[in-house]
C-alpha cells in the first residue's frame, strides 16, 4: 500500500516536471554563440513599425554611406504630418531591436555517453535551468506642387507635398536636387492619384555638425490610416539588383504577414557542422539567399516572432518599455515598475514583435507590401544549433556505440548545411574533416593498449 | 452491381464533387506546410459543423444530412485560422447553425462558412482580440494553380448547376482592378498578382457560388456576382480591410432577396439535372444561316 502511494507520487511529480517541460518557458538549454544581424547587408534598410488599429510608428534607418549633401528621401505618407508627428531617434535603439531579433547560432555539449541515464533523470528533476543572457503653405504653381508643411527636426530638413500631376511632381524634386531613376515618374503618378502624400527630407549640415556624429539618425513618423503597408516601389527603380528590407513590427495582438505576398518562415532548429561557428555569418546569408530562390524570389521571411517581454536564447535583452515607447508602443506607461527584466523571464509585455526579412526588386515585388497582423503569438526564431560531440574518455558499451552513430550524424549535418545554402557538399565534409568530425570511426583500440600504460609511452 | 439511378444521383450532386476537391486541397495544403492548422483544429471544426447540423436537423424534424456540414467544416479549414479549437469551432457552429435560424422565403440567408468567418472576424476585432483570423497571402502559385484547376472543374462538371457566378464575379473583380491599373498607371503585374491568390479562387468557386444562396434566377445571379465583386474592390482598395470578398458576399446574401423580386425563378434542389445556362436574348432571334460549301 505504501509502495504503491510512493509510485503515485513519483508518477505526479514526473508529470509535473513533464508539464513543466512543455510550457515553452524552460524548452531551451543550449549556449548562445552568435547572431546573424542585418549589418552582414550591404545596402539594408530597417523599419520599425508600431501598429495598432489605424495608429503607425514607422521608424526608418538606413546605412547611408555617401556624401551627407547627397542624401535625400521621397517617402510617400497617407496624411500631412504635423511637426510633432515627425521625429528623429537614435541608432541604438533599431540596434537594439535588430540584435534582439536576429537569427542565432547556440551550441550543445553531448554528454558522457555513459552518464546517460544520470543525465535524464537529473534533467527531469530540475527541469531545464534557464541560461542567462550574456548578454508651412506656398505653392509651386506652376507645377501644381503644394508645399503642405515644412519642418526642421533634428539633422533633415523635411518638406510634406502634395501633388496633382506627377511630371510636375517630378520637375519639383529635379528643381530642388533629388534626383530621380528613369521609371519613378509613373510611380510617383500611382501615388497622387491614391491621394498620397510625399514626406520628403535633406539633410540640414548645420543641425548635423551640431549632432557631432558621423552618421544620419532615423527619422520616425507618426500618423493614422487604415492602410497597413510600407512603400518599397520607388526604392526598386534606382536599385542595381536586390535590396534588403528589414520589417520589425511591434503590436498588441499577434504576428503580423504580408497579404499580397507569401509569409514563410526561414528553416529553424537545424543541426549544422561545427565549423559554422566561425561562419556564421556567410552561412545565414547563404541560407537566406537559398531560400530567396527556392520561393522564386517572391517570398517574405519570417525570422523572429516573438513576446517582447523575454526570449530564448536571448540573442540581445528584451528591449526596456522606455526604448518601446520610443518606438511608438504608446500603450506602455512609463511607470517604474514597467522596466523589462533584464534577464529573460517568461512575462508577457502585451507587445509582439515580428522580423520581416524580404530581398526584392520591382520584378518579384511590383507592389508595395500591404501587411495585416493576426492572432498568432506563437514563437518562432531563426535557431541554428552546433553539437559538439563527447570529448571525455568513455569506455562503455554505450560510448561504443555513440562514436560509432558519429560519423551519421556529422553527414546529416552536411546534408543539412548543403541544402539550406546550397553549398557544395564534397566542400562542407573536407571542411568538417579538417575540423574536427571526421566522417570514418576511429580505428577501435585493441584491448591491451591501455593495459600497462602503453597509450603513454611516447610521451 | 451499382444502381443506375444511384450512380446519376452520385454524379449529379455537386456536392459530392466539392467534398472531394475540397479535401484534396486540405491534405495538399497541409502535406505542403502551406496551412497552420492543428489536426486538434480540423477534428474541432468537424465536430462543431456535424453537431450543429445533427442538432438543427433534430430541432426541425428532418432527417440528418451530414454532407454540407462536411463542406462547411472544409472551407473553414482551408481559410480560417485561429488561436487554438475554440474560435475555429465557434465559426463552425455559427455557420451551420445560420443555416437554420436566419431564413428567408424558404432559404437560408448566408452561406455557412462565409457567415462563420465573417462572425469570428467581427468577434476578433471587438470582444476578442486576435480569436481568428485568415491569411489571404499565405497560399503560394502551386496552390493557386490546384484550386483554380479545380474550380474550372467544377464549373465545367456543373456548369447549369449555376456555377455561373465565379466567372462574373472573378471577371467583373479582374475588370475593375485591371481599370484601376490603367488609371494608376501602374504595371499588369500588380492586377495579376491580386488575382492569383488561392483564398480568391477558392472563395469565387466553392463559397459565393453555392447554389443554396445564390438567386435562382439568370440576370439576379449575375447582379448578385457581380455586386460582390465591386464590393470586395471597394473594401480592399478603398477601406484597405483585406478580409473585404468575406464581407462583400454576406452583405450581398442579406440583400439577395431584393435581387430574387427582380428576377423571380424556381428554387434549386442538389441534384437537379443539367440544363443549357438561360442567357437573355441579345442577338437577333435567328442567327443568319451558313451553308456548308
Amino acid at each position: 500500500m505504501r509502495r504503491n502511494f510512493k509510485r503515485t507520487l513519483f508518477a505526479a511529480v514526473s508529470a509535473t516536471a513533464a508539464l513543466a517541460l512543455t510550457t515553452g518557458a524552460v524548452a531551451f538549454c543550449g549556449f548562445y554563440v552568435a547572431k546573424a544581424d542585418t549589418k552582414l547587408f550591404n545596402k539594408a534598410s530597417k523599419v520599425a513599425l508600431m501598429r495598432d488599429g489605424d495608429r503607425t510608428v514607422m521608424t526608418m534607418a538606413n546605412d547611408f554611406q555617401g556624401d551627407l549633401k547627397e542624401f535625400a528621401v521621397v517617402i510617400p505618407v497617407p496624411v500631412v504630418l504635423e511637426e510633432g508627428q515627425i521625429h528623429v531617434t537614435e541608432n541604438a535603439i533599431i540596434d537594439h531591436l535588430d540584435a534582439y531579433t536576429s537569427p542565432r547560432l547556440v551550441e550543445y555539449f553531448d554528454d558522457d555517453p555513459c552518464a546517460v541515464y544520470l543525465r535524464r533523470e537529473l534533467q527531469s528533476v530540475t527541469a531545464a535551468p534557464m541560461m542567462e543572457a550574456e548578454d508651412e503653405t506656398r505653392i509651386a504653381d506652376s507645377l501644381g506642387v503644394t508645399i503642405e508643411a515644412e519642418y526642421t527636426v533634428g539633422e533633415y530638413d523635411i518638406q510634406i507635398l502634395s501633388a496633382e500631376q506627377s511630371d510636375g511632381l517630378a520637375a519639383w524634386l529635379k528643381q530642388n536636387g533629388y534626383k530621380l531613376p528613369d521609371g519613378a515618374e509613373e510611380i510617383l503618378g500611382s501615388y497622387i492619384k491614391q491621394n498620397t502624400k510625399f514626406f520628403v527630407a535633406k539633410v540640414n549640415l548645420e543641425e548635423q555638425e551640431q549632432t557631432g556624429l558621423k552618421y544620419l539618425r532615423p527619422l520616425q513618423i507618426a500618423f493614422e490610416s487604415p492602410r497597413f503597408s510600407l512603400p518599397i516601389r520607388l526604392g526598386t527603380v534606382n536599385a542595381n539588383g536586390k535590396q534588403e528590407l528589414f520589417v520589425l513590427a511591434l503590436t498588441r495582438t499577434g504576428r503580423i504577414e504580408t497579404t499580397n505576398y507569401r509569409t514563410v518562415k526561414l528553416p529553424t532548429d537545424k543541426e549544422v557542422p561545427l565549423y559554422v561557428k566561425g561562419e556564421f555569418g556567410e552561412f545565414y546569408k547563404s541560407m537566406f539567399h537559398e531560400q530567396v530562390e527556392q520561393e522564386n524570389g517572391r517570398a517574405v521571411f519570417l525570422e523572429y516572432a516573438w513576446d517582447m517581454g523575454w526570449c530564448d536564447p536571448c540573442a540581445a535583452d528584451p528591449l526596456s518599455a522606455k526604448e518601446l515607447r520610443e518606438l511608438g508602443v504608446y500603450w506602455l506607461n512609463d511607470g517604474a515598475n514597467n522596466i523589462m527584466p533584464r534577464r529573460p523571464a517568461p512575462q508577457a509585455q502585451n507587445v509582439f514583435v515580428t522580423r520581416l526579412h524580404v530581398s526584392y526588386d520591382a520584378e518579384h515585388f511590383p507592389e508595395d507590401l500591404m501587411f495585416k497582423e493576426t492572432g498568432d503569438r506563437s514563437n518562432f526564431q531563426g535557431r541554428y544549433v552546433l553539437r559538439h560531440p563527447y570529448k571525455g574518455d568513455a569506455k562503455c558499451d554505450a560510448a561504443e556505440q555513440y562514436r560509432a552513430e558519429l560519423p551519421k550524424r556529422f553527414e546529416k549535418e552536411a546534408q543539412t548545411l548543403a541544402n539550406l545554402t546550397g553549398w557544395d557538399i564534397d566542400d562542407i565534409r573536407e571542411k568538417m574533416n579538417e575540423g574536427d568530425q571526421p566522417f570514418s570511426e576511429p580505428a577501435k583500440e585493441s584491448w591491451w593498449e591501455r593495459l600497462w600504460g602503453n597509450d603513454k609511452k611516447d610521451g | 452491381m451499382l444502381d443506375v439511378s444511384f450512380k446519376d444521383k452520385i454524379a449529379k450532386d455537386p456536392r459530392h464533387y466539392q467534398l472531394l476537391t475540397l479535401s484534396t486541397l486540405l491534405a495538399y495544403g497541409i502535406a505542403s506546410g502551406i496551412f497552420e492548422i492543428s489536426a486538434a483544429q480540423i477534428v474541432g471544426i468537424f465536430a462543431a459543423a456535424l453537431s450543429a447540423q445533427y442538432l438543427g436537423c433534430l430541432m426541425n424534424a428532418v432527417r440528418f444530412e451530414p454532407r454540407s456540414a462536411l463542406i462547411t467544416a472544409l472551407s473553414l479549414s482551408l481559410l480560417l485560422r485561429g488561436d487554438g479549437v475554440a474560435p475555429l469551432m465557434m465559426a463552425a457552429a455559427i455557420g451551420v447553425g445560420s443555416k437554420f435560424m436566419l431564413r428567408l422565403y424558404g432559404k437560408h440567408i448566408f452561406n455557412p462558412a462565409n457567415i462563420g468567418i465573417v462572425s469570428m472576424l467581427l468577434i476578433s476585432q471587438t470582444i476578442m482580440p486576435g480569436a481568428a483570423w485568415t491569411t489571404p497571402g499565405q497560399w503560394g502559385t502551386a496552390f493557386w494553380f490546384a484550386a483554380l484547376l479545380a474550380g474550372v472543374g467544377l464549373f465545367v462538371t456543373y456548369r447549369a448547376a449555376r456555377f455561373d457566378v465565379p466567372l462574373i464575379f472573378l471577371g467583373t473583380f479582374a475588370v475593375l482592378i485591371v481599370a484601376r491599373a490603367f488609371w494608376l498607371g501602374d504595371p499588369l503585374a500588380i492586377p495579376f498578382l491580386r488575382l492569383q491568390n488561392g483564398a480568391l479562387i477558392l472563395f469565387a468557386f466553392f463559397m459565393i457560388s453555392d447554389p443554396k444562396t445564390t438567386p435562382d434566377g439568370t440576370l439576379a445571379r449575375a447582379a448578385f456576382a457581380g455586386t460582390a465583386a465591386l464590393l470586395t474592390y471597394i473594401l480592399s482598395f478603398h477601406f484597405f480591410i483585406s478580409d473585404g470578398l468575406f464581407y462583400a458576399l454576406a452583405f450581398v446574401c442579406i440583400v439577395r432577396p431584393i435581387f430574387e423580386a427582380l428576377d423571380p425563378a424556381p428554387h434549386y434542389h442538389w441534384g437537379d439535372s443539367i440544363k443549357p445556362i438561360r442567357l437573355p436574348r441579345i442577338s437577333p432571334r435567328h442567327r443568319k444561316h451558313i451553308p456548308a460549301e
